[in-house]
C-alpha cells in the first residue's frame, strides 16, 4: 500500500511540473465556457441584406425600414440590377437580398397583391431558412397591421411558453456540452497517452517489473486524473452557475456522482486505447479522431440527434457522451432525479463496465 | 500510423458530414384537445401533414404532458383550450397554449416559427371556408413572398458542411503531427543527435516539415473526391485557387506546429497545447455558428484566426465559385499570417541547448 500511495505521488509529481499542460488544463475549460457564453451563439442576427427597390414608393421604404429596424438584419447596400447580385454573394458578405417588383405599391393597391422575391445565398442552408422565415413574419406583421381596418377575419393566436430555458440562452445547451468534452479529453486522451508515453520511453517495462502489481501500475496512473477531472468539473459547474447564472434544478450530489461515473467510463476508453497503441502519437490520433470527434458531433452536443439520418443516430448510442449530456441537462435545467435517469445511468455503468474488463482482458503484462 | 493518417479522417469526413446538420426535423409532437371539435380534428391534422412534425401521442392533462417532456420524449405540447370552436365563432379568436423544450434555444426558436406558419395558414383556411367573402375582405391587401435559395436549391446541409469538415480535417492531422513530430526526437533524445550534425536550422526545418505540407495536401485531394463522389458537392470554382490557398494555409499551420514544438518538452504537452488552439480556433472559426451573430469584440479576435479564412475560401470557391479577386483580403492575410508565423517559428528554434 504504501509503494502504491509513493507511486500516486509520483505520478502526481509529474502533472505539477508540468506547469504550461497545468496551466491549460485548467485554462482549457474556462476559456471554453467563457467563449460559449460570450461570443459563441447558433441564432441568427445582425445579418447583412441587400435590396432591389425596383419600385422605390412609400410602401416598399416603410417595409425596407420595418426590416432593418429588427435586430436580426441590417441593411448593408442597395442595388441596381439583379446582375449585382450574385457579385454580392460571391463577396460573401451579403446574404440575403431582398428584391421589390415594379410598381409594388400601385399593385397592393389595385390587385391588393404585390410581389417581394427573397433571394438567399443558401451556401448555409440553415442561415438562409431563418432569414426567410423571418422576413416573411415581419411581412406578415405589416400586413396584419394594414388589414386592421378591413379585417373581419378569425383569428387564432398560439401563446408560446418556452419551458426549461425561457430566454432561449444558447450557453444552457453548450455548458453540458462542454463539461463533457472536457472530461472526456482529461480522462481519456490524457490517460491513454499518459501510459503509451511509458511505453515508448521504455519505463513500462521497469514498472513492470518493480513489486507493484501491474493493475496497481495502471490504477496509480489514472488516480491524479480522476482527481483532476472533477476538479475541472467543479469549475465548470461553478462558473456557469455564478457568470452565467444557469440554474442547478436538481440535486448537486447526483450531479458530482454522475460525472464520476461518466469519468471512470471515460478513463477506461483512455486504458484501452492505451492497450493497442504503442505511441503516443498513434493514441492520440485514436482518441482524437476516434474519441473526440463522435463526442463533439454525434453526441447531440451541436447537431440534434433526431435530425441525423437513422444509421447515425443508431451510432451515436454507443457514444457514452450522448447520455451524459441527457443526464447533465436533466439535472441542470429540468431538475430531474434518478427516477428520470436510472436508464442512462445504467448505460453509462455497463458502458464503464464493459470497457474496464475488455481493456483488463488486452492489458499485457509483458511487453512483446 | 499511415493507415491512421489516411483512413480514419476519410471514414470521419464521410460519417461526420451527416451528421452535423442544424435542420429542425422529426419534432417530437403532443397536444392536449379539451375540446374535441371538428375544429381541434383539423387543426391536429395541419401538423399531421407537416414534414417538421411526428405527432406522437394524445395527452389527457397538462400533468401527464409535463411529465413526457421532463422524460424527453415530447419537444412541442400544443394544448387546445375547451370551447375553442364555439370561441372561434362566437368572437372570432381563440387561443392556443404551446408549449416548447427550449433547452436547444436555436431549436426552439425554429420550432416555434414552424408552429406560427402552421397556425396563420389555419387561419386563412378557416377564414375561407366558413366566412362568405365580402366586398370589404376581399381588399386584404397581399403582399406574396417568393424565396429562392441560391447555389443550394434543396438547402441539403451536407454542402455546407462538407468543405468545413474538410478544412477540419486537414488542419488537425497537420498541426497534431507537425507540433509532435519533432518534439518527439526531443523526447526520445535523437534530436540532441541532429543537432550536433552539419545540418543547418533552415534544412532542418524545412527537411521536417515538407512530408507534413504533402500530406495535407493529399488529404485536401482525397476529401475533395469523396466530396464530389459521395456527397455530389459541386465545385464551382477554380481547383488550382484551392490548392494555391491552401498550400499557403499549410505553412501557416506548419509554422504553428513549429513554434508550440518549440516551447515544449513531451509530446504529451505538445498535444495538449495544440488541441487548446485548435478549439479555440475552431469554435471562432464560422464552421458550426455563423460568425455575423457573435458580439462585436468576438468578431475581431475571428480577424486573427486563420481557420476563420480556410473555411470561408472553400465554402466560397467550392459552392459559389468565387473568384481570386473575391478572396484577395483572405488571400493576403493568410499569406501573411504563414510568414510571420514561420519567421516566429524559426526565430525560436534553437540548435543549442540552454
Amino acid at each position: 500500500m504504501k509503494q502504491f500511495l509513493g507511486f500516486i505521488k509520483k505520478e502526481f509529481y509529474h502533472i505539477f511540473r508540468d506547469r504550461r499542460s497545468l496551466f491549460i488544463l485548467f485554462g482549457m475549460p474556462i476559456a471554453q465556457i467563457l467563449l460559449f457564453g460570450f461570443a459563441i451563439t447558433n441564432e441568427i442576427n445582425n445579418v447583412d441584406i441587400a435590396v432591389i427597390d425596383l419600385s422605390k414608393d412609400a410602401t416598399t421604404k416603410e417595409i425596407i425600414q420595418k426590416i432593418a429596424a429588427s435586430k436580426y438584419f441590417t441593411i448593408n447596400q442597395f442595388l441596381d440590377r439583379d446582375a449585382d447580385i450574385e457579385t454580392a454573394f460571391q463577396k460573401g458578405k451579403i446574404k440575403a437580398v431582398l428584391h421589390f417588383e415594379k410598381d409594388f405599391s400601385r399593385k397592393l393597391i389595385k390587385e391588393n397583391n404585390a410581389n417581394l422575391q427573397i433571394i438567399t445565398d443558401a451556401t448555409d442552408p440553415n442561415t438562409a431558412n431563418t432569414v426567410t422565415n423571418y422576413i416573411t413574419s415581419i411581412l406578415q406583421n405589416y400586413q396584419q397591421e394594414q388589414n386592421k381596418d378591413v379585417q373581419v377575419s378569425y383569428q387564432i393566436i398560439p401563446q408560446t411558453r418556452m419551458v426549461y430555458n425561457p430566454e432561449l440562452k444558447s450557453v444552457y445547451m453548450f455548458v453540458p456540452g462542454v463539461m463533457t468534452i472536457i472530461l472526456m479529453l482529461v480522462s481519456a486522451m490524457m490517460t491513454s497517452i499518459s501510459i503509451t508515453r511509458e511505453k515508448e520511453l521504455g519505463t513500462m517495462e521497469i514498472l513492470l517489473v518493480s513489486p507493484l502489481k501491474p493493475v496497481l501500475v495502471i490504477v496509480g496512473k489514472v488516480v491524479p486524473y480522476i482527481f483532476l477531472s472533477v476538479i475541472n468539473a467543479i469549475v465548470i459547474v461553478a462558473l456557469s452557475i455564478f457568470i452565467f447564472k444557469m440554474p442547478v434544478q436538481g440535486s448537486l450530489f447526483l450531479l458530482g456522482v454522475e460525472s464520476v461515473l461518466f469519468i471512470i467510463t471515460s478513463l477506461a476508453l483512455g486504458i484501452l486505447i492505451s492497450t493497442i497503441s504503442s505511441t503516443q502519437q498513434t493514441a492520440m490520433m485514436i482518441s482524437l479522431i476516434g474519441l473526440m470527434l463522435p463526442t463533439i458531433l454525434l453526441s447531440g452536443f451541436i447537431f440534434p440527434i433526431t435530425s441525423m439520418p437513422l444509421p447515425l443516430q443508431i451510432i451515436s448510442n454507443i457514444i457514452p457522451a450522448r447520455w451524459f449530456i441527457v443526464i447533465l441537462k436533466g439535472i441542470m435545467l429540468k431538475g430531474v432525479g434518478l427516477s428520470f435517469l436510472w436508464k442512462e445511468t445504467v448505460i453509462l455503468v455497463v458502458m464503464a463496465i464493459f470497457f474496464l474488463v475488455l481493456s483488463v482482458k488486452k492489458y499485457k503484462i509483458r511487453l512483446a | 500510423m499511415l493507415p491512421i493518417i489516411f483512413v480514419l479522417p476519410l471514414l470521419q469526413l464521410i460519417i461526420l458530414s451527416n451528421a452535423a446538420t442544424y435542420e429542425v426535423q422529426n419534432i417530437k409532437f403532443s397536444y392536449i384537445d379539451n375540446d374535441h371539435s371538428s375544429t381541434s380534428r383539423a387543426l391536429i391534422e395541419k401538423f399531421e401533414a407537416s414534414a417538421y412534425f411526428d405527432v406522437l401521442e394524445v395527452f389527457p392533462s397538462q400533468k401527464q404532458a409535463d411529465a413526457a417532456m421532463l422524460q424527453g420524449e415530447v419537444d412541442v405540447v400544443l394544448e387546445i383550450p375547451n370551447h375553442f370552436e364555439r370561441d372561434l365563432q362566437k368572437k372570432k379568436a381563440g387561443n392556443l397554449s404551446v408549449t416548447i423544450n427550449a433547452i436547444d434555444g436555436a431549436a426552439a426558436g425554429v420550432e416555434n416559427v414552424y408552429i406560427n406558419q402552421i397556425v396563420q395558414r389555419f387561419n386563412k383556411d378557416i377564414r375561407t371556408d366558413l366566412v362568405q367573402l365580402t366586398d370589404k375582405q376581399s381588399q386584404l391587401i397581399n403582399i406574396t413572398t417568393i424565396p429562392s435559395f441560391w447555389y443550394n436549391q434543396t438547402l441539403n446541409y451536407k454542402t455546407f458542411m462538407v468543405p468545413g469538415i474538410l478544412v477540419l480535417l486537414v488542419t488537425m492531422i497537420t498541426l497534431f503531427l507537425a507540433g509532435m513530430n519533432i518534439v518527439r526526437e526531443k523526447e526520445i533524445g535523437t534530436l540532441e543527435q541532429i543537432n550536433v550534425t552539419p545540418i543547418k536550422k533552415h534544412q532542418f526545418i524545412i527537411g521536417k516539415l515538407f512530408p507534413f505540407w504533402v500530406i495535407g495536401l493529399s488529404l485536401l485531394t482525397i476529401g475533395l473526391i469523396i466530396a464530389k463522389i459521395i456527397f455530389n458537392v459541386p465545385i464551382l470554382g477554380s481547383l488550382g485557387l484551392m490548392y494555391a490557398y491552401t498550400s499557403v494555409y499549410i505553412l501557416v499551420i506548419l509554422g504553428m506546429g513549429l513554434f508550440i514544438s518549440n516551447f515544449t518538452d513531451t509530446q504529451q504537452q505538445a498535444m495538449f497545447i495544440a488541441w487548446f488552439f485548435v478549439v479555440i480556433f475552431i469554435l471562432m472559426s464560422g464552421l458550426f455558428t455563423p460568425i455575423e451573430s457573435m458580439p462585436q469584440w468576438a468578431q475581431i479576435v475571428t480577424e486573427f484566426n486563420p481557420i476563420k479564412y480556410f473555411v470561408e475560401v472553400m465554402r466560397m470557391v467550392m459552392l459559389k465559385g468565387s473568384t481570386f479577386t473575391d478572396m484577395l483580403p483572405q488571400f493576403s492575410k493568410t499569406l501573411l499570417y504563414a510568414f510571420i508565423m514561420n519567421v516566429l517559428a524559426v526565430w525560436s528554434y534553437k540548435k543549442t541547448n540552454g
